[in-house]
């Protein structure tokens, strides 16, 4: 599958997580899908949603509930579906870890993690996970020009 | 009587109640899912009793969360 997302939306996603650090920062995605039969096989993000990791932790995140509420209610007043989430990982990989996986219970959703463990080097890349045979799959993510 | 669920419209029976709903909707992982009713989070430990009326509007959240290890 192949993930599309903004330039402008990646921008807001790293001044969000480079805001936050030294703690992991978190959000939504919602957007379009194309489709072959039953297979997805492009996800177009048209929205970012910022949230606050309830947790205030460099090594945990939590969404808080009442943003996603919020967050839920937008797309659903955009025609946009939910497509995953995505999380900054401030001192590790960008790579679902053991944790991720662990929680990870929509098996639908595209995870996207931003890496900041090298500041002038961010790394986001997208994953599905899947939970019961506790692997990730990456996918291809194409940074995209914004659009009139 | 009539409730939105997630944004639809679901005729369900008088006085469901919130576990009642979470059954019939077989949400998936419902030790991790939160409920909202009219934007009020619903605690865990209210959902057997906790019924529904009519024109409620249900939203399911299920768990977003992680960490770096």
């Amino acid at each position: 599958m192949r993930i599309t997302l903004k330039q402008s939306d990646y921008d807001r996603i790293l001044d969000f997580a480079k805001s936050g650090l030294p703690n992991e920062a978190c959000g939504l995605i919602a957007g379009t899908e194309e489709r072959e039969g039953d297979k997805v096989t492009v996800r177009h993000i048209e929205k970012v949603y910022l949230l606050t990791n309830v947790d205030h932790s460099n090594e945990h995140f939590s969404m808080d509930p009442k943003e996603r509420l919020e967050s839920v209610k937008d797309m659903r007043a955009n025609g946009w579906k939910p497509l995953g989430n995505w999380h900054s990982h401030p001192e590790s990989p960008s790579r679902p870890s053991a944790e991720d996986i662990r929680l990870s219970f929509d098996v639908h959703a595209t995870y996207m993690i931003l890496s900041l463990m090298d500041r002038e080097h961010p790394d986001f890349n997208a994953f599905h996970t899947d939970k019961a045979q506790g692997v990730y799959r990456k996918e291809e993510l194409e940074i995209v020009k914004d659009t009139q | 009587m009539n409730i939105t669920v997630g944004g639809e419209k679901k005729d369900v029976k008088d006085g469901i109640t919130v576990s009642e709903l979470i059954a019939q909707e077989k949400v998936e992982t419902p030790e991790y899912v939160t409920v909202s009713v009219n934007e009020e989070f619903i605690k865990r430990e209210d959902f057997d009793a906790r019924k529904l009326k009519e024109s409620d509007n249900v939203e399911f959240l299920y768990f977003m969360g992680g960490g770096a290890r």
